[in-house]
């Protein structure tokens, strides 16, 4: 049906310029996070005493943090780490987001009951879910994932009820219907591949959360324990030399917002193109 | 409207009671309790249980929740184990730093959005409309503790305007406090704003569409009066929504800018008691914070009946 449908050619939009601008800061991000695996220009753990808050270019690229690591290449190691965390989190989000989303949608009696535990869970930020979690597990990935995750979930379900609801009152649901087919067939063939749209979208737009809400744990010391290079930590250990070493504070920010922007600006391009009613209005 | 009140204020409960269930469960499950973490770990069985026994700790978790859940509407918190004073007075010492920080944050949120989102919105693609959405964009991806530290940077540290952290108290007038709580304010505000920016111009844009804001301007309406006096009043729904939406937000980031300024708040409070393991303290500063965020909320949605008639009617 799809190669039937003639659209008019059209010219390079805004919403063009938004998407590919947040595909390559978003590339940029994941090559980097990549790229740290196999290689960084020095070992991020290592530490060299003598050569201690060397400013950009001194040593190395962007210089070097008080106990003489190589800024860059934390940098690029705290890339890999921000996104296992937010791609993790996102992920618990997402799925226990969307199973409720799609339930509720399908069965209003379960609706009011995710509702309200959807209230209950977006009143907790994850900094507090953070430290609950923190005093029964301890600082670490496994906190972070949970505390950030958790808050997730409401977001996806909403997201995913309200796409659903509409598609379940559709007349094609209503023929799947009387074609013998039950609500869990009908949620995965009609309501999920309809939705998927919005969904990945979100997605996008949550990591881009996420990695902020890692970098604000990490630099209270509730994300990754060191030596592994975390962006909000490098912050924290950046404020005790915010006049000797602006650099310092200055780096591990800009890669925050870098890598946030590019994904809102992802986010925002996707919904353009795959939002219906977006689309159908520009 | 009664009837609207009633289902809002029944949703509320259910809501305060499921996350004091939450809370109250996860606490359950951390390792240790109050009384443990009081004598340490050098204490003899006996001590320990006496001690229990006295706290009350010994009895059924449910008869627990439900004494912390009656402690919670009579205002007993409990005793904090690291600092031996009531729960409840150490919260509302630093209210008083968290409430009034917060509050100067969505004032100066406000205060930068709605101008800056309405100036875009009265003339889509201008140069006012670039701006703003530039200022969306960043505003958005730049995480609110970095801006403390740059203002620390920039305002404090380098121009000496502000103080770059600590809390001089209310004792001597509002002056040297508000002077104190500035900083962190903004630090607070701009990742807000920018989200406020988004919404206020959208909505405006689309209000600005109507019928009736049509109808002023023929009515011989200038652009700033349809603007300010027939658009403006009904685009507020979705930003009063937003609003709401970022009460959670803003308590998160409260957390973090305490922590940047040495602020002596709620955050901060949060976070030493993680430090120390003083398990009631988290339990009742998370349950305060959350209760925040569901009477924020559900002020949020009695706002929207006195904002929009239509809702009054409806409701």
């Amino acid at each position: 049906m799809r190669a039937l449908v003639l659209r008019p050619r059209r010219g390079f939009r805004l919403d063009d310029a938004t998407l590919l601008v947040g595909a390559v800061l978003t590339a940029l991000l994941v090559g980097v996070a990549l790229l740290s695996l196999v290689w960084t220009p020095e070992d991020p753990a290592r530490m060299r005493i003598l050569q201690k808050l060397r400013g950009p270019l001194v040593s190395g690229l962007l210089g070097t943090d008080h106990l003489g690591r190589d800024l860059a290449s934390m940098l690029m190691r705290g890339a890999f780490n921000s996104l296992t965390i937010a791609f993790a989190a996102v992920g618990l989000g997402a799925v226990l987001g969307t199973l409720a989303g799609v339930a509720a949608a399908a069965g209003p009696r379960f609706d009011a009951v995710l509702m309200r535990v959807c209230d209950a869970l977006f009143a907790l930020p994850p900094i507090l879910s953070a430290i609950m979690l923190g005093a029964l597990l301890g600082p670490g990935a496994p906190t972070a994932i949970i505390a950030i995750g958790v808050f997730m979930i409401p977001v996806f379900a909403r997201v995913t009820r309200g796409a659903a609801m509409q598609i379940w009152a559709r007349e094609y649901i209503m023929a799947a219907r009387m074609a013998g087919k039950g609500t869990v067939r009908i949620t995965l063939e009609h309501v999920l591949p309809n939705i998927a749209g919005q969904i990945i979208v979100q997605v996008t737009i949550q990591l881009a959360m996420a990695i902020l809400t890692e970098a604000g744990l990490s630099f209270l010391g509730l994300g990754l324990p060191p030596p592994a290079p975390t962006w909000g930590r490098m912050l924290a250990e950046s404020q005790t030399y915010l006049t000797q070493a602006p650099h310092l504070a200055l780096a591990p920010g800009l890669a925050i917002a870098a890598a946030v922007l590019g994904l809102n600006l992802l986010g925002d391009g996707l919904a353009a193109r795959l939002d219906p009613r977006r689309r159908q209005a520009s | 409207m009664l009837r609207h009140l009633a289902r809002r204020a029944a949703g509320f409960a259910v809501t305060f009671l499921l996350i004091s269930v939450l809370v109250f469960g996860m606490m359950e499950i951390v390792p240790g309790d109050p009384a443990s973490a009081m004598l340490g770990t050098s204490a003899t069985p006996e001590t320990l249980a006496a001690l229990r026994a006295q706290m009350g700790l010994d009895a059924p978790a449910v008869i627990r929740y439900l004494r912390w859940l009656g402690g919670l509407l009579s205002g007993d918190l409990g005793v904090s184990t690291t600092y031996g004073v009531p729960v409840g007075a150490l919260i509302l010492e630093r209210l008083a730093v968290t409430l009034p920080l917060t509050g100067l944050a969505v004032l100066l949120a406000v205060g930068i959005a709605l101008p800056l989102g309405v100036t875009a919105a009265s003339r889509p693609g201008g140069v006012a409309d670039g701006v703003a959405t530039l200022y969306a964009q960043a505003g958005i991806a730049v995480p609110n503790f970095w801006i403390g530290l740059l203002l620390i940077m920039t305002v404090a540290l380098g121009l000496g305007w502000l103080p770059a952290g600590g809390f001089p108290g209310w004792g001597d007038g509002p002056g040297p406090a508000l002077r104190a709580l500035l900083l962190p304010a903004l630090a607070l505000a701009i990742p807000q704003s920018a989200v406020l920016t988004r919404v206020t111009r959208a909505s405006v844009v689309e209000v600005m569409n109507e019928d009736f804001v049509r109808t002023a301007r023929a009515k011989g309406a200038s652009v700033s009066r349809a603007l300010w006096r027939h658009a403006v009043p009904n685009a507020l729904v979705p930003v009063i929504t937003m609003l709401g939406l970022q009460i959670s937000f803003l308590i998160g980031g409260a957390v973090l800018v305490e922590n940047v300024f040495t602020l002596p708040g709620m955050g901060r409070l949060a976070w030493q008691a993680l430090a120390q393991r003083d398990l009631i303290v988290i339990q009742n500063v998370v349950m305060v914070f959350a209760t925040v965020v569901i009477v924020v909320n559900l002020g949020v949605d009695l706002l929207y009946t006195v904002v929009d008639p239509r809702l009054r009617r409806r409701a």
